[in-house]
């Protein structure tokens, strides 16, 4: 007889007011209402990431949820990973973290994999979030050795992760849920 | 003392097994047509990053976060406790090998007895309760164990197929000790006939996979004159021995 294990505990969708819960003071809740989860205090470089997720017809979705985990500034993670949480703007949909510029973590075979944030992405309409990640244009031979981006078999698609430089220390990346230059999502 | 950058969290994590949770494209549930990626997704190993994950401190909680029938009314100074039925959701965090999730945190939110959220985009007839807000949460203990009270929720109408009705239910949120192992859902409550109807219940094809997603009553945890209880246990992703890793 195989080992019986239990199941996963399957997923629904966040749903519409997934920001009462997670972001309450965004919500307009009086509880942790100076919350501000996307500002991520850290030593090293601070950087601002901007970003927008859009559906498949173009349209923003002004109620998602998005978190992000990073490697501190030392490429460390576990205890000294970096997490944040940012809701949609109500109107235009954007998102905003502010946080510090991560350092290169491993890949398991040994490869230095290159600078990148993890992002997850709730909302409305997803029925199990979407696991993505925003690499950083600067340097082209990190990203060019990346392990997972080189997992990616369709070069074009490759785009879809790379931040946009839109001034210093800023970047902004567009993730789209569907369609053309749909963004390339995750099964890790 | 774990190395930098070392998958210093231990072994890989199972397999999500994505014929057990709801496909992204599901047109029952209409909002999913547009926001349902159509590309394959990419299976990719998990490294160090994949394999840890942030890890709240218990100390972070206020005392009041896992009471939804107090919190909302006490953060606004007011006197009073939630309108409904009052009742307390409480069980135990696993892995899909059996094993305690110690120390992660649970936050989860909620319409009122009426079945109305406290949010502005939510316009349904039914009245809010001024001393409701419906958001808490909870760190389990190192057990894996975890409760909180609250009331519980009113069914509420949503447009889909015309007007579908949303059956009783809780949203989590939970953590585990890895991105990977990250999970968002609803809790329904044992007994509601309208979960066989739902549109988004109905996104997950397996009818054991939905039973795991309702709260049992739980008689013997209820306190007497105060509030029933119901059980509901959540598993999240095994991690795996590590044999030939170092
Ligand atoms: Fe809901």
């Amino acid at each position: 007889m195989p080992v019986e294990y239990l199941k996963e505990t399957p997923s629904q969708t966040a749903g519409p007011y997934v920001h009462i819960g997670t972001l309450p003071g965004q919500a307009g809740l009086a509880i942790r209402a100076d919350e501000a989860l996307h500002i991520i205090a850290a030593e090293g470089e601070r950087i601002v990431i901007e970003g927008l997720v859009l559906d498949g017809s173009g349209t923003p979705v002004r109620d998602a949820m998005v978190e992000l985990w990073q490697a501190d500034a030392q490429g460390r993670v576990g205890v000294h990973g970096l997490w944040g949480r940012a809701g949609a703007d109500a109107t235009t949909g954007e998102f905003r973290f502010e946080t510090v510029r991560p350092g290169a973590l491993s890949w398991p075979d040994g490869r230095k994999q290159a600078q990148h944030v993890s992002l997850l992405i709730f909302a409305r309409g997803i029925n199990i979030h979407l696991h993505t990640r925003l690499y950083f244009p600067d340097d082209e031979a990190a990203l060019a050795a990346d392990p997972v981006l080189g997992r990616i078999e369709q070069a074009v698609r490759r785009k879809t992760l790379i931040a946009e430089k839109t001034g210093p220390g800023r970047y902004r990346l567009v993730l789209r849920l569907q369609g053309e230059d749909e963004t390339v999502f995750f099964d890790a | 003392m774990s190395l930098p950058n070392a998958p210093d969290a231990g072994g890989r994590f199972t397999q999500r097994d994505r014929a057990w949770h709801p496909p992204a494209y599901t047109p029952g549930y209409k909002t999913s047509v547009l926001r349902s990626p159509r590309c394959a997704l990419l299976s990719i190993d998990q490294g160090p990053g994949e394999r840890s994950g942030p890890v709240f401190a218990r100390s972070m909680l206020h005392p009041l976060d896992n009471d939804l029938t107090l919190n909302y009314a006490s953060a606004l100074g007011l006197e009073g406790s939630a309108i409904g039925e009052r009742i307390i959701v409480h069980g135990r965090v696993l892995d899909e090998m059996g094993r305690p999730v110690p120390n992660t945190l649970i936050e989860v939110w909620q319409a009122n007895a009426g079945g109305r959220y406290r949010h502005k985009k939510d316009t349904y007839l039914a009245p809010l309760d001024p001393a409701f807000g419906g958001c808490g949460r909870v760190v389990t203990d190192e057990a894996g164990r975890y409760f909180f009270r609250t009331i519980k929720p009113g069914p509420y109408p949503w447009p889909n197929h015309g007007s579908d009705w949303r059956p009783a239910h809780i949203h989590f949120s939970i953590f585990g000790e890895a991105f990977v192992q990250r999970l968002v859902s609803q809790l329904y409550f044992e007994g509601d006939p309208l979960i066989a109807l739902c549109p988004i219940v109905n996104t997950i094809a397996d009818p054991r996979a939905v039973n795991q997603l309702v709260a049992k009553l739980d008689m013997g945890e209820m306190l007497a004159f105060d509030c029933l209880a119901y059980r509901f246990d959540i598993v999240l992703r095994g991690r795996q021995q590590t044999f030939f890793e170092s």
